[in-house]
């Protein structure tokens, strides 16, 4: 029992630091900002899940206790995640930061940062089509 | 759609649920004074709060919600492991893109879930949302809104629109019935 409770928390705790080193291998490997996001918002949340569930299980493996603090720590993970990768985009939209050159739907990059910024007020708003 | 409360004390009974499971989670603990405290701050907060807020949409489909949850937690799953397949394979044959989609939601809440489905789940990550309600004169008409996302990797533009259209747009829809 013992051994194999072992064996669970090895195993979460491998799974979310691979996965954490991905993300963060992302961050690095990828060419511009928008596709660097992808890594830090995705890989990471799976990464992070890994390592509490390998938390929750260590935590409740002596007797009469059981550990439950991390499910909050993903629920909050979840919820705030989306949130500060939203924010990250648009602060680079504001800033018109570049695309990597081969990034399709360009005009659609531009009509966003158009909004984004405050050029996009009522008075001047892009058309759409 | 329905924005007022069934009941004046408890205005938004899925949240006070989730604060009172918070709560027991917080203190990791079922004993009867956490049981009674909990409840106590589960119905205040919401009381206290629902003044401060802007009427927003509310669950009319638990069941629904439930399903939609799961649905979006295995995608995150599934998301995770595309995500580092892409980032560990070769990034020239990567195929970044800029899509907007048309969105037919147009409450805040709705809106803020959609948008954060779609940064959790395969490939994207939600942008922005435009035109804001702010770039309109009092008396425009709410014209169509669009939702700018960033994807990593696009095979098929109008596939993937269909996709959040109808994996995650339609279900809420019918949980907020708007």
């Amino acid at each position: 029992m013992q051994n194999w409770m072992e064996w669970a928390v090895a195993f979460f705790l491998l799974l979310g630091g691979c996965f954490v080193l991905i993300g963060s291998i992302g961050l690095v490997r990828m060419p511009d900002f928008f596709t660097r996001l992808h890594g830090p918002t995705k890989a990471t949340t799976l990464g992070m899940g890994g390592i509490l569930l390998g938390s929750i299980f260590y935590f409740s493996m002596s007797p009469e206790t059981l550990s439950v603090h991390e499910m909050l720590i993903t629920i909050f993970l979840l919820i705030t995640a989306p949130v500060s990768a939203h924010m990250l985009i648009k602060t680079a939209l504001h800033h018109r930061l570049k695309a990597v050159e081969h990034t399709q739907g360009e005009q659609e990059l531009k009509r966003g940062q158009a909004f984004a910024s405050k050029e996009g007020n009522r008075s001047e708003t892009p058309e759409d089509q | 759609m329905n924005m007022i409360p069934r009941f004046k004390w408890l205005p938004t009974p899925y949240r006070s649920l989730l604060l009172f499971i918070v709560w027991l989670l917080l203190n990791q603990s079922a004993a009867f004074i956490h049981l009674f405290f909990g409840a106590f701050l589960a119905i205040t907060i919401p009381w206290i709060c629902y003044r401060l807020r802007d009427p927003q949409p509310l669950i009319q489909r638990p069941l629904l919600t439930l399903r939609y949850l799961l649905r979006v937690f295995a995608d995150i799953v599934t998301a995770n492991a595309e995500v580092a397949l892409l980032i560990l394979g070769p990034i020239k044959r990567l195929r970044p893109a800029f899509v907007r989609v048309p969105l037919d939601l147009q409450h805040n809440l709705p809106l803020t879930i959609l948008a954060g489905t779609v940064s959790m789940t395969p490939g994207t990550v939600s942008a922005d949302i435009y035109p804001t309600v702010e770039h309109l004169g009092p008396d425009d008409p709410l014209p169509q809104r669009w939702l700018l996302i960033h994807v990593l990797d696009l095979e098929d533009e109008a596939a993937l629109i269909a996709t959040i259209k109808s994996r995650y747009e339609a279900p809420l829809k019918e949980i907020f019935q708007c």
